[in-house]
């Protein structure tokens, strides 16, 4: 490698680090993603051979028209993605981009382990076996990112599980192991194609029986998980076509996203092997407390009412949750908020780390409706002020204050931080119907005395709330 | 094999590790979303693999893994930007 492709690797693992690095705060983000942005075009203007020509010094061959026609169609998939997809279904694109990467560094990988045209010392056992890790955890990437899309697109959110499965999984795993171990001394013995093959195929379908078993609720962290997988598999990737900027690119990735979905997992207060092994909100769970519920019934108002509640407050606070984001409600929120504060009410908003389908779901929503910072408030900050809160008002919002999480030993949910909407002096719900959270348990604030349900979609309660506001 | 690189590799795994330890959880998902579109640099890999490629069969795979890693970082950093656009301060009126 020249001293100059050198100097700028480094550039471009600078532009990475500090990408990522600016990209973990609220201010300097959208800068943060730019630079990482721009990392990427240096690395590809110093896209080079092994041997250290660069690639855009070469001849224009039949190849390069592919390579050109190739980008062109990914990059109009990427911006039609990226740009018509809904503010709601933003974990599914980076689910699916995800995928494509994951897909992208398998099919790499397979074709370096057929030719080993970029490997400088030919194909040794180490280069063998980054090829195949490449292989797998890049396929297995690949199907695991789809059903995850598929699942948070609603398809099958339930989990889906059958007795032996992880005997199963375990016994794939074994022979997906034992294939690797196979092909990594025998690269070039005539049944690697067909060995090969199996393998490839094994890694796609235990993608899927990884993220099958999974409930939709824990999609984020699965998706997490993907996509450090993927950045592994880049990482692998660079090993055997000789890359640099890839190793230092797909490292980077795979040990910053392992530690994401750590702290995604603790924000839910589950550890991660719970959320990948566990079975969550299987059909077992799913009646958890209702027995106890039996005879107690809910007490529903109308919209004048709480429109009534919510305009003699002095304290109001403002639970968001996925129904909001389903109903693309937050203007109204925003506009009743707005009309609130008017009328001298103090409004907060209180957002739980995992509300919605994504970490963060809640304020990016909140922030497109235009609701300003100092409105939102921490799930940890606002808690110890909801004693004297007088109207807590849950928009679509179910599992993140179920106070069974705090009271009851056998919920599936227990342990979880939960906003604590059941102790302010009145707890106003709006939903859709009486149909459980993603969780699939019953929440026993909706039966508790000082809860109100204002039953209908979130957007046409909230305008009928902000003409009643407007009128009282 | 090159032990340099082996080191890089290491460094890099604890330098992925420290750099993102105190982040909000409202900036997990453009995180997740920003590292997505940094591995797509998986496409400098398709484009290396199909500029070699001499067999139809080759060259196909070799397509699709370019477009695949296209998307993904063209997809990746576009849809990150999206997300982070909403975080911009309020409009004064």
């Amino acid at each position: 490698m020249s001293s100059t492709i050198a100097l700028i690797i480094i550039g471009v693992a600078v532009l990475f680090i500090l990408g990522i690095k600016l990209l973990s705060s609220p201010k300097t983000a959208r800068i943060g993603n730019l630079v990482a942005a721009a990392g990427m075009l240096v690395a590809l203007l110093a896209l080079h051979k092994p041997g250290g020509d660069y690639v855009w010094s070469q001849g224009w061959t039949f190849n390069y028209t592919l390579i050109a026609i190739g980008t062109v169609i990914g990059l109009i998939i990427g911006a039609i993605g990226a740009y018509s997809v809904k503010m709601t279904s933003m974990p599914q694109m980076v689910a699916l981009f995800n995928g494509l990467g994951g897909g992208a560094a398998a099919l790499v990988a397979s074709l370096e382990y057929f030719s080993g045209a970029h490997s400088l010392a030919g194909i040794t056992a180490f280069i063998a076996l980054t090829m195949l890790l490449a292989t797998l955890i890049g396929s297995l990437s690949f199907s695991g990112s789809i059903i995850a899309y598929l699942k948070l697109e609603g398809k099958f959110e339930k989990p889906i599980t059958f007795p032996g499965q992880n005997i199963l999984n375990g016994l794939i795993l074994l022979v997906i192991l034992g294939l690797c171990g196979w092909l990594t001394v025998n690269a070039t013995a005539a049944a690697a194609t067909p060995a090969f093959i199996t393998l490839f195929a094994l890694a796609l379908f235990f993608g899927v029986a990884m993220v099958m078993p999974i409930g939709g609720a824990d999609m984020p962290v699965v998706i997490s998980l993907l996509n450090s997988f993927t950045g592994l598999a880049v990482a692998a990737d660079g090993f055997a076509i000789n890359n640099l900027a890839m190793i230092v690119a797909g490292t980077l990735v795979g040990s910053s996203g392992t530690l994401l979905t750590l702290l995604m997992c603790k924000a839910m207060n589950r550890p991660v092997t719970n959320v990948l092994f566990g079975a969550f909100g299987s059909s077992g769970s799913s009646k958890a407390g209702a027995g106890d519920l039996a005879g107690k019934t809910v007490k529903p108002l109308q919209a004048d009412e709480a429109a009534l509640l919510l305009s003699y407050a002095q304290q109001v606070v403002i639970v968001p949750g996925y129904g909001m984001a389903v109903a693309q409600a937050q203007h109204q929120v925003r506009e009743l908020s707005d009309e609130l504060v008017k009328r001298g009410v103090d409004v907060r908003f209180a957002i739980h780390p995992v509300a919605g389908r994504m970490p963060g779901h809640m304020n990016v929503l909140l922030a497109e409706a235009n609701i300003s910072y100092e409105q939102l408030c921490e799930m940890e900050a606002i808690n110890p002020t909801m004693d004297r809160v007088d109207v807590c008002l849950v928009i679509g919002a179910n599992d993140v204050v179920n106070p069974a999480a705090r009271e009851e030993k056998t919920s599936p949910i227990y342990g979880m931080p939960i906003i604590d909407a059941d102790r302010c002096k009145t707890v106003i719900v709006m939903k859709r119907s009486m149909a459980a959270g993603f969780a699939g348990i019953e929440n026993h604030l909706f039966y508790k005395d000082n809860t109100r349900m204002l039953f209908g979609d979130a957007k046409n309660s909230l305008q009928a709330l902000v003409t009643a506001v407007k009128a009282s | 094999m090159d032990t340099n690189v082996l080191f890089i590799f290491i460094l890099a795994i604890f330098v992925g590790f420290e750099v993102i330890s105190k982040v909000p959880s409202m900036l997990h998902t453009p995180l997740m979303s920003g590292t997505n579109a940094i591995h797509g640099i998986i496409l400098f890999g398709g484009i290396l693999v199909l500029a070699d490629a001499d067999t139809t069969l080759a060259r196909a795979l070799g397509f699709v893994a370019v477009i695949f890693g296209s998307a993904n970082v063209f997809g990746g950093f576009m849809v990150t930007d999206r997300m982070l656009q909403m975080f911009k301060k309020k409009k004064q009126p």
